[in-house]
């Protein structure tokens, strides 16, 4: 059976122990050298990045979340071990872990070590799918020639590099289709390596539940349920005609699933519509003062995030959640796509002023869709407002100063609100 | 009510009234157009209740009276109807139809009450002046093009009509931009116009209006208040709500220290403009202009799809140039010079540049660049 060395990324056949440097850490399987798809996904991302800037933080459970009506964003795998989840409200998240350190996150560094990350995988393959900023699919197919080495050996030097170099770890899931290499990289997590060969996938899927695809939540699960779906097997004893006919659309693509079937490529673009952020507040309100830092905060996040990804987008989008959770939501499209802040938030806030709604809110987002490629955002100016190029040089040069001494280094008074 | 009324006649005057009426709406008796027959003549009311237009035209009156019925129904069935034909309509209240006969043809519409249907509220107007019909369409046509459709800068969805200083005197003056191009037009100031407020006509106005303005002859009397106008032939009435907003000093954005001269054949140059952008795909085409003495070369690069290149001799004698511009916006300034040649005026290449007509002031452009 075909085996690499994790630690020397020496290929040899079958062993417990690597024959060059006598590593335990070996990965064995029929199909090693032959499958080409996988997904990395880094383990506990911003939660490494923390401890790799603080060592004090190391040996301590770390969560990165805000506020106490806040979520968990992630959290370390110490304090995962106290039950800490992503997702979990920070109220229970401290319950269960008192001792935790709260960190805010820092998303500019994150965006940054994640386009670190980014060029090292392009030095696999040009065939990467960022599904956020800490994993990927790529799909090595074809590149065993151009690197004189299989896909999983580029892989696992790949994970070795970014342990080295970056001084984050991830985890890595290798196997014939996006689907079960997805599944595959949360399967031996943190610093794994799994493989699902095509021959084993029936096998290996018959006992897993449902749950495990991506895209069935809470409320699909249940529907499942009540018609007896909980594993795979359950879901293989059904038609393809049944399963269209009773789930509609995202039937049909179960049936295939079940038979670890995915003939989705992997594809730069279709991983991502919209960048939006989000923020539920800590009491709800209808202060325009308050909701218009918000608004400024949450437009520079997603500047940020589109900025990080060479992307603008054309339609802005205000999402306001009422004391009352009455979701309204507002958008407009401009005349050309952006990426600047200050005019997503300047179409942000006219969107505020009419939305025609007083508050009190509980949440509001912003959010940038119909995207294009940064190249074709910002070009031309605005006749009416002569001093809008003046703001977005200003934005640029302050990116520029943030990039290099960090966040907080410079801010805008409206951030403060 | 019934009165028998020319085809062609009927047909003219209900074609005013069904393109006012929206065709999507959900208050039913808006869908409609009110027939009022009395004396000697019928008029019809039609509306969105922005905007209203009453028609005036001769029929033989046999009975007066009023209903309302389908703007969009009854101007299809005049609108098949053979030239020349004489058309009759008359009303039964208590069964609710409209019954329009012409010749063989039989129709019966169902009409919903008179009283139901909304007239707009009259107005104060301040100014009441006439001017041409030539004049106003000069006005509108070389502005409304810079019209936004921004939802958000609601204050620029239409023209801005009001009295300015130009260059030669007090002037009524036309103004439009989307914050991209600006056009600001001027025509002698009427007789009875120099207390008229500023006003946003609507686009879907300006629209309307347009169709009273293709006769050379006609004079168009003109009344503004602070929250309608009205514009008026004998036959047709038109009145609208004006956008409530102000208009943003466009003053400010018309550049007055740009030096760098081009003189181009204006017809040349749009086409040639037309030309290169023809290799690219992308949704704002950018034209890249480069000027050297007495040459100009025009470019479009498009990563994706190609590129193209265009050469003119022009006027010019300032020193090297290149500046971008998105396509669509410099045809459309270039399609409004109509006799002489575009005179464009260039400062730097992310600076606003100014467009005339030959020595012709009473029209200017501005139109933004972009980075190419």
């Amino acid at each position: 059976m075909p085996a690499l060395c994790r630690d020397c990324l020496t290929t040899f056949e079958t062993g417990a122990r690597c024959p060059a440097c006598r590593s335990p850490r070996v990965l064995a399987h029929p199909e090693l050298f032959s499958l080409s798809i996988a997904h990395m996904d880094c383990d506990a991302f911003y939660a490494s990045v923390e401890k790799r800037d603080n060592p004090e933080l190391a040996a301590k459970p770390v969560i990165i979340g805000g506020g106490r009506r806040g979520v968990v964003s992630t959290a370390c795998y110490i304090a995962r071990i106290k039950g800490v989840r992503s997702a979990m409200p920070m109220f229970q998240a401290l319950k269960l872990c008192p001792e935790a350190v709260v960190v805010k996150p820092r998303m500019e560094v994150y965006v940054e070590v994640s386009r670190q990350i980014r060029a090292l995988m392009e030095e696999l393959t040009p065939s990467i799918e960022p599904l956020s900023l800490d994993e990927a699919f790529m799909d090595l197919t074809g590149t065993a020639r151009l690197h004189g080495h299989p896909p999983a050996v580029m892989l696992a030097k790949l994970v070795k590099r970014m342990k080295s170099e970056l001084g984050v770890t991830g985890s890595i899931g290798l196997s014939h289709n996006k689907f079960l290499a997805k599944i595959a990289s949360d399967l031996d997590k943190p610093q794994g390596f799994s493989v699902i060969g095509a021959a084993e996938t029936e096998d290996f899927l018959r006992d897993k539940p449902v749950r495990m695809i991506w895209g069935v939540g809470q409320a699909f699960q249940a529907s499942l349920e009540s018609a007896g779906i909980r594993t795979f097997a359950d879901l293989r004893r059904w038609e393809q005609k049944e399963l269209a006919a009773r789930f509609g659309s995202s039937g049909a693509r179960l049936w295939h699933l079940a038979r670890g079937q995915d003939k989705r490529r992997v594809s730069r673009d279709s991983g991502l519509k919209s960048i939006s952020n989000e923020t539920t507040f800590f009491e709800d309100t209808a202060s325009a003062d308050i909701l218009d830092g918000h608004i400024w905060r949450l437009s520079e996040k997603v500047s940020a995030r589109a900025k990080a990804k060479e992307l603008s987008g054309r339609t802005v989008t205000l999402k306001l959640k009422t004391a009352k959770f009455k979701l309204l939501t507002r958008r407009t499209t401009l005349r050309e796509p952006t990426q600047i802040a200050d005019r997503i938030y300047r179409t942000a806030r006219d969107l505020f002023d009419h939305a025609g709604h007083d508050g009190p809110f509980r949440l509001i987002g912003v959010g940038l869709s119909d995207l294009a490629p940064e190249a074709a955002a910002d070009l031309s100016g605005d006749l009416l407002d002569p001093d809008a190029g003046k703001r977005a040089e200003a934005e640029r040069a302050t990116d520029t100063i943030r990039a290099r001494f960090g966040k907080d280094a410079i801010l805008k008074g409206r951030a403060l609100r | 009510m019934k009165f028998s009324i020319e085809r062609a006649v009927l047909l003219k005057a209900i074609a005013q009234a069904q393109s006012v009426v929206e065709r999507r709406n959900t208050i039913p008796i808006l869908a409609n157009v009110l027939i009022e027959a009395e004396g000697d003549g019928v008029q019809f009311r039609a509306t969105d209740l922005d905007i209203e237009v009453v028609d005036k035209a001769p029929a033989m009156v046999e009975k007066a009276g009023a209903t309302t019925v389908s703007a969009v129904t009854l101007h299809e069935i005049v609108r098949k109807l053979p030239d020349g034909a004489q058309v009759q309509l008359s009303d039964d209240v208590a069964a609710g139809r409209l019954t329009v006969e012409a010749g063989r043809s039989n129709f019966q519409l169902a009409t919903l009450p008179k009283e139901d249907f909304p007239v707009m509220a009259s107005s104060e107007y301040g100014a009441n002046f006439s001017a041409d019909a030539p004049t106003l369409r000069r006005l509108f046509d070389k502005s409304k093009f810079a019209i936004s459709t921004e939802e958000t800068r609601y204050y620029l969805n239409g023209v801005y009509m009001h009295v300015a200083t130009g260059e030669d005197g007090q002037a009524l003056r036309c103004v439009a931009t989307d914050g991209h191009r600006l056009a600001r037009v001027d025509a002698p100031l009427p007789e009875g116009a120099e207390t008229m407020p500023g006003v946003i006509v609507p686009r879907k106005t300006v629209g309307e209006l347009r169709k009273l303005l293709d006769d050379d002859e006609a004079k168009i009397a003109v009344s503004v208040s602070e929250t309608k106008v009205r514009f008026a032939t004998p036959e047709i009435t038109l009145t609208s709500k004006v956008i409530d907003g102000t208009f943003p000093d466009y003053t400010r954005v018309i550049p007055t220290g740009n030096t760098k001269k081009l003189e181009v054949d204006a017809a040349e140059f749009a086409k040639a403009v037309d030309l290169v952008s023809t290799v690219s795909s992308e949704r704002s085409r950018a034209v890249k202009l480069s000027l050297d003495e007495d040459r100009l070369v025009l470019s479009v690069n498009s990563p994706d799809s190609g590129a193209g290149t265009a050469e003119l001799a022009v006027a010019y004698g300032d020193e090297h140039l290149e500046i971008g511009f998105n396509a669509k916006y410099l045809t459309e300034i270039a399609s409004q010079v109509d006799r002489e040649n575009a005179v464009f005026m260039f400062n730097s290449a992310g600076d606003p540049t100014l467009m005339r007509e030959g020595s012709d002031t009473s029209a200017l452009y501005v139109v933004m660049p972009m980075r190419v």
